[in-house]
């Protein structure tokens, strides 16, 4: 699978094996501790640090539905220091992951952008998980307000 | 975020609700009629976005609408049904041939002795001229062919109507634009006209011109209509909707394209 | 549906960095939907989008329902070389799109 070693794969696994988890329950909304969860089963017990990541998300969105992501982290992405994951995760949606992203030395630059759906104002984290093993974080704070012209209850 | 059943959003609407009722306790009492804005006050509701949302209007590899386009060029192009004609076989070229043509739209048919916008129009020569059945309202082909022939007016001026037959319906709607209505009793007019660029319940206000239709919504996280827009500006006002092409509906594009005239046509745009 | 989108520049300088833009054509639901009868609308969603440079994978991402409709990912490569990148996407129900682009390195 070229540049991915197999402790990548077996975290890709990992989030997938929860999707298919978070199907099966009733909860509507996910809380603060399934972020935290979510994020001790990709992180394990390393120290998670702050800086290093910018999160771009705006203060204010325009529709929940369709909100504009952008992670980007410090590094030089050169053969022996590189960003090997970004994780995002959310706290106020039904289940607590957004995306994770795997890079390596070939992506040059360490930022991703993509378009989110958020349920309610939340906080949204990124995780930047670096080839020497360390984690580094950045949270946004979202403000969501509903449309009031929609297509009906 | 369901939308298709009460969910515990829908004490979030009660309060977008009650949000209004306070606006209307502080508009200003008894007419409900307001002055047009200022031609030269007009503001496509473009300028209103956030800077992520203005990059994926524009940039088409950006914009989800472009695959609705790409559709619309493909279905122009086939052979419809038992005439087996294509919209080309009469039309031609739809990069020359219907440029302009969403800029006049909705326009007079003698044969609705009315307006009809343009998605009428499509299907009117779908039955008249290709012998295939009328594409229901928010089907994907219509929407398709629709998004198709409106790009070919992108960046072009929407024209001021100058059929005279028009008259009666463009004052039609504009009754309809300024007359209170639903649970919430107020007139488009006197969010749109009156107090465009405040905010209700964080959303902000547009002056609400349909320069850019077909749009991509972000809040149907797809392509629709003019039509299917209105119906969900009818339901914020807890009114009761018009059917789809009924001759309110039809009323009330043609006055909002007047009210709009002039302004550059945007199809198709991204729009909260 | 049309083809996804991709957008990559024609030519790039070797060694330079380039980013490219996807757009593909998904309704992305979620799973957490109910019809007003009360039924649930089961999930259908991308759950993997990756891109191979001349056959080497230079980019993975995981994708969950919380991404929207019709994905929209962008990420950056190395032009190391001239040739062909491959995108591949897979989902639900056997879901599963192709597209490619070519790169002229100089």
């Amino acid at each position: 699978m070229g540049e991915r070693k197999p402790g990548a794969t077996r975290r890709a696994v990992v989030i997938g094996g929860f999707f298919a988890a978070t199907i099966a329950t009733e909860r509507a909304q996910a809380t603060p501790e399934q972020m935290r969860a979510a994020i001790r089963n990709v992180v394990g017990n390393a120290p998670i640090r702050k800086g290093r990541v910018q999160l771009d998300v705006p203060p204010l969105v325009e529709n929940g539905n369709t909100v504009s992501l952008v992670v980007a982290v410090d590094s030089a992405m050169t053969a022996t220091e590189y960003v090997k994951t970004i994780h995002v995760f959310n706290e106020r949606n039904p289940q607590p992951y957004v995306i994770a992203v795997h890079l390596g030395p070939r992506a040059g630059t360490a930022r991703i952008a993509t378009r989110i759906r958020l349920a309610d104002s939340q906080t949204v984290t990124a995780i930047a998980e670096m080839s020497d093993g360390t984690f580094w974080s950045a949270s946004a704070d979202v403000v969501v307000t509903l449309a009031a012209c929609v297509e009906g209850i | 975020m369901n939308r298709l059943a009460p969910s515990p959003h829908t004490s979030g609407r009660h309060v977008i609700a009650a949000a209004m009722m306070a606006l209307v306790l502080l508009a200003v009492a008894g007419s409900a009629r307001s002055d047009d804005i200022p031609l030269d006050q007009r503001r496509s509701g473009y300028a209103d976005l956030g800077r992520d949302s203005k990059a994926m209007q524009d940039d088409d590899t950006a914009n989800p609408a472009t695959f609705w386009v790409l559709d619309g060029e493909v279905l122009w192009n086939q052979k419809a049904s038992a005439a087996d004609r294509s919209c080309a076989d009469c039309h031609g070229d739809a990069t020359v041939s219907m440029k302009g043509v969403a800029a006049r739209y909705p326009a007079f048919s003698p044969a609705h002795n009315g307006p009809i916008d343009l998605e009428q129009r499509i299907n009117l020569c779908r039955t008249e001229h290709q012998q295939a059945a009328p594409l229901p309202f928010e089907n994907h082909d219509l929407l398709a062919l629709t998004v198709y022939v409106g790009r070919q007016s992108r960046g072009m001026p929407i024209a001021e109507a100058s059929d005279e037959r028009l008259r009666p319906f463009i004052s039609r709607g504009r009754d309809l634009f300024t007359r209170r209505q639903g649970q919430i009793n107020l007139s488009c007019a006197q969010c749109h006209d009156d107090n465009w660029g405040k905010r209700v319940a964080g959303a902000l206000l547009p002056q609400g011109h349909p320069n850019g239709y077909p749009i991509y919504r972000l809040e149907w996280q797809g392509l629709g209509s003019l039509q299917r827009r209105l119906r969900n500006c009818l339901f914020g006002l807890r009114a009761e909707l018009y059917a789809f092409g009924s001759s309110e509906l039809v009323a009330l594009e043609l006055f909002l394209m007047q009210r709009a005239r002039g302004m550059t046509i945007e199809t198709p745009a991204v729009r909260p | 549906m049309a083809r996804p989108l991709i957008n990559v520049p024609v030519k790039v300088k070797r060694g330079e960095t380039f980013e490219i833009k996807t757009l593909i054509s998904h309704v992305m639901e979620p799973g957490y939907r109910f019809t007003t009868t009360g039924a649930r609308l089961p999930r259908d969603i991308v759950t993997s989008f990756w891109c191979l440079y001349n056959g080497v994978e230079v980019f993975r991402a995981d994708l969950s329902p919380a991404i929207a409709a019709n994905p929209f990912v962008t990420f950056f490569t190395v032009a190391t070389e001239s040739g062909t990148l491959e995108f591949k996407w897979t989902g639900d129900n056997g879901f599963s799109e192709t597209a490619v682009a070519t790169i002229a390195v100089e």
